[in-house]
């Protein structure tokens, strides 16, 4: 007999599979996000008519929102630390409250949206209208997303079956919501100040 | 896949150990910065006398928003050295595509010098 | 279901089997493999001679474009698919892939979208058309505007689109996938500079798709909402250009030509080494040369454009950078050629094919470096210089790869031996046919002829090359007909194939043909590059017992991954009848799909 007696290490890397599928999906959403991003900017200027962006756009509304989107970042992470350590009942606390605000930027969004559409802007009056909507709604629509997984992960630990042995789907849910969350720096930077 | 016997990674796994989570107190701080951080960025916004520097300063400083998030939020600074292969290349990658259609579309790449390459 | 079943249609309905989805992507790519051929058939009879009167000039514009995104979308990709499904984990020493049920949801996917581009042949009538109206017509690489509602009005650039879009979601998975189970799922040993060299080649590649993809997804998005929402993304009335198109379909499309080609040049890597009995020369150079071309690959996307007039400057840097990257790709080349040179040569079939690849490759490089020159290339692009250029290094290439793939490792995925004679006579057959059919179209381009054209006038003087470049496409068509003989083992008996029918150096060769459902039943201890050859400082590993010496559980088959599939091309029906609740219908079905995945007890 020989040394092909031998086992598997559990992964070659010591990495978890999970997590590191995550990140090459994370690296993914970079070119996704990138081409929308890049769209915006070669399009910026162009628009034939209006209204443009200094003509709509509203700077304190949309601060709100931002602080709201990173103080969610915040709620995520402590929501994965008290899971780590097992406080199931702030781990549930924090999760529903990264939900909750996670809900309000949406709200924030529909307000914003429906302001601009009553202003004369949708989504085909010009360039502005176009790159506009379909990179923040892009953008929206994966915070939507990160909510009902949110929700989901609640409705788990109110079940009891979320705990510190899987707290790793509660890691990857902080991937992509931190993610969403960097995105939004990257547009409220380059579509909100840069006008 | 039933193969449940630990064992020690490959070589290629050494670097770095997952560092101990941060505590709260470091994620707490972090918020805090990130707060700051985005009343400078409004700030500059508003105040013209920032005007001249504006787009460079709102760049610098929501690339260390970006990065605060991403280092202690995401992790990635106490992760392995792999998980930071996996996403910055291809963010260095989807930087240097948007720069290489801002510079086809308004450079000095078109013939005719007219911005956009129509 | 705690134990997976082995037979009957449930099983493979409900396997997350690499083996089994493995041979799911084969046989449904090659099924869409010679459909594709009927359609190149098709074209080329209505060429063959000046003002051909076989097809319309609407039905040639859906042969053309059907042709190119059935060729690349649903059988090269997904040929390649078949092999890094089959083969990728056994050569790594592992049980299966990361993700079995996602490997499971990639396939179900990919038949659904092939499926729903190629209903649009038959779904005229419900568009109040005829038959053979629908499909797609606007060339593979849709260029806006064109492809936009105000000249395309009917559904058949929506099939495309959508098609397109559910086909980049099965690749996106597979990519994920893919690149979790060879980082992490490597048996001991098996350090990434041992790596079987398909394998390292299949790594790159996944690389390429999960960064080039979501461009085309953005692309195909903005091409949406310009033809259902009334934007403008592509319309230059409102400030936009169709230029915008085309960067981001070739930011896509370059990479993607590299996607085609790396996973056989990969093949090429394993098939030389075995029948030249000498490892491949310079391992480590052309490891690296793939990791090159996989970068340099997204430098060099505007050489698709020296036509649209991006200016000096742009042309020369993108001229440079393409002809940069013809470096690396000769370096293999000659490491391949090095590798032959002083073997102990044995002629398989599949070696073959592994060297006119080298040969068909070089001539279609050499093509592709006159392209690199933006002046030359203003004379040769959308000219038949190009289409010769293409199916040199994608025909001639990716197909003469895969070839060679399927006759190394038909054995082991079937456990039978194909016949080397047929073998010979199909290559033989294949080799003249291409070259009849597309050495021509070098002429034929620089005499005039443009691409995407349904006919052309005597005037041409092109009458007689396009009637040799017909001839040579229906000499493939007999060739591939003797390949299906081959395949169907008609008229012999079939002979079963060892575990090692090549004395191969890599782990697939050291199970049975076809394997054991869990692969090994001890997972090996690698110490070399090559396992299973005596080198200097090893001998031979032993194989892995033929009876495990403990019980090994395998995965259960699940429904979730084929149910969540089905939501997809639900959703794409809502565009297509424009009708708005079916996207929620099969938006349930999704989410149904993947909640009931998400909390199945599942081990792997």
């Amino acid at each position: 007999m020989t040394h092909a007696a031998a086992i598997a290490p559990r992964t070659s890397l010591g990495l978890d599979n999970r997590k590191m599928a995550f990140w090459a999906f994370i690296g993914s959403e970079c070119l996704l996000f990138g081409s929308l991003i890049s769209t915006y900017l070669v399009y910026k200027g162009r628009s034939v008519v209006g209204p443009y962006p200094h003509d709509i756009l509203n700077i304190p509304f949309t601060s709100i929102s931002t602080f709201d989107l990173l103080m969610s970042s915040l709620t995520m992470v402590l929501a994965l630390a008290a899971v780590q350590r097992a406080d199931m009942r702030w781990g549930k606390l924090w999760l529903f409250a990264t939900a909750l605000l996670g809900l309000v930027f949406l709200g924030g969004q529909v307000i914003e949206f429906t302001e601009f559409v009553h202003k004369g802007l949708t989504i085909g009056t010009n360039l502005f209208g176009c790159t506009f909507f379909v990179l923040t709604g892009t953008h929206g629509a994966h915070v939507a997303v990160g909510v009902v997984w949110l929700l989901t992960l609640g409705a788990r630990a109110l079940q009891g079956k979320l705990g510190p042995a899987n707290a790793m789907t509660v890691e990857i849910m902080g991937l992509y919501w931190h993610f969403v969350d960097v995105v939004w720096i990257v547009i409220f930077t380059v579509v909100y100040l840069i006008q | 896949m039933s193969d449940r016997t630990e064992r020690a990674p490959l070589p290629e796994a050494s670097g770095r150990r997952p560092g101990a989570h941060p505590t709260a107190d470091v994620y707490l701080r972090v918020a805090a910065v990130l707060v700051v951080l985005t009343v400078l960025e409004v700030g500059v916004f508003y105040v013209p006398a920032f005007h001249p520097v504006l787009v460079p300063t709102l760049l610098v400083l929501s690339a260390v928003k970006f990065s605060l998030v991403v280092m202690f939020y995401m992790h990635l600074k106490a992760d392995s050295p792999f998980f930071t292969f996996l996403f910055g290349a291809p963010l260095l990658l989807a930087a240097a595509v948007l720069v290489a259609l801002l510079l086809l579309f308004f450079g000095t790449l078109t013939l005719r010098g007219a911005p956009g390459a129509g | 279901m705690s134990d997976a079943p082995r037979a009957g249609l449930t099983s493979w309905l409900t396997t997350t089997d690499h083996k089994r989805i493995g041979l799911l992507y084969f046989y449904t790519a090659l099924g869409f493999f010679f459909l594709g051929g009927v359609e190149a058939l098709v074209i080329r009879l209505q060429l063959a001679q000046p003002n051909g009167h076989v097809v319309s000039a609407e039905v040639y514009n859906q042969l053309f474009t059907m042709h190119g995104t059935t060729m690349v979308f649903l059988a090269l990709m997904p040929l390649s698919a078949s092999f890094f499904n089959y083969i990728v984990p056994l050569q790594i020493g592992a049980r299966d892939v990361a993700f079995p049920r996602l490997n499971a949801f990639s396939y179900w996917v990919f038949l659904s979208g092939g499926l729903l581009l190629n209903a649009s042949w038959v779904t005229g009538p419900l568009y109040h058309a005829g038959m053979l109206s629908v499909a797609p017509d606007g060339g593979w690489f849709g260029y806006a505007n064109l492809t936009e509602r105000q000249f395309s009005p009917g559904p058949n650039i929506d099939f495309w689109l959508l098609g397109l879009q559910i086909l980049g979601v099965s690749s996106l998975a597979a990519g994920f996938n893919f690149i979790v189970t060879i980082l992490n799922l490597r048996a001991p040993g098996m350090r990434m500079m041992r790596l079987p060299t398909f394998t390292w080649m299949t790594l790159v590649t996944q690389f390429l798709i999960i960064t080039a993809f979501p461009v085309i997804t953005v692309g195909l998005v903005f091409l949406m909402f310009d033809r259902f929402f009334g934007t403008h993304f592509y319309l230059p009335e409102a400030g936009g250009t169709p230029l915008l198109w085309q960067h981001l379909f070739w930011l896509f499309g370059h990479p993607e030509v590299y996607i085609l080609i790396l996973p056989a040049m990969g093949i090429v890597s394993e098939v030389l080494p075995t029948f030249a009995r000498k490892p491949l020369f310079g391992y480590t150079v052309v490891v690296y040369s793939g990791i090159l071309i996989g970068f340099m690959g997204w430098g060099v996307w505007s050489h698709h454009m020296f036509a649209v007039g991006l200016g000096p400057i742009a042309d020369s840097v993108f001229a440079a950078t393409t002809m940069l990257i013809a470096v690396p790709t000769g370096v293999k080349i000659f490491n391949w050629i090095g590798t032959l040179w002083g073997g102990a040569i044995r002629g398989t079939t599949a070696l073959h094919f592994a060297v006119g690849f080298i040969a068909m490759f070089i001539i279609g490089g050499l093509s592709g470096v006159s392209h690199a020159s933006p002046p030359a290339d203003l004379q040769q692009t959308d000219t038949y210089y190009v289409v010769g250029h293409i199916h040199y290094v994608l025909f001639g290439g990716t197909v003469f790869g895969l070839f060679a793939g399927i006759y190394y490792w038909w054995p082991k995925m079937t456990g039978q031996l194909l016949d080397e004679t047929l073998g010979k006579w199909h290559f033989w057959l294949q080799f003249i046919g291409m070259n009849l059919a597309f050495f021509p179209m070098h002429l034929i381009g620089l005499l005039g002829m443009p691409r995407r054209v349904y006919t052309y006038g005597p005037e041409l003087g092109v009458g007689q090359l396009n009637l040799v470049s017909t001839i040579g496409a229906f000499t493939i068509a007999l060739a591939m007909l003797v390949f299906l003989v081959n395949l169907l083992g008609i008229g012999r008996r079939r002979r079963a194939a060892p575990n090692d029918p090549w004395e191969g150096a890599t782990l697939e060769w050291s199970v049975s043909s076809p394997p054991p459902v869990y692969n090994f039943s001890v997972i090996p201890t690698i110490e070399s590059r090559l396992p299973r050859w005596r080198t200097e400082r090893h001998g031979p590993m032993p194989d892995p017992p033929a009876v495990p010496p403990a019980p090994i559980h395998v995965p259960a088959g699940s429904w979730w991954p084929l149910v969540a599939a089905l939501g997809i091309p639900v959703m794409a029906l809502a565009p297509l009848t424009h009708t708005l609740w079916i996207v929620f219908v099969g938006a349930a079905i999704l989410l149904v799909g993947i909640y009931r995945w998400a909390f199945e007890p599942f081990e792997v």
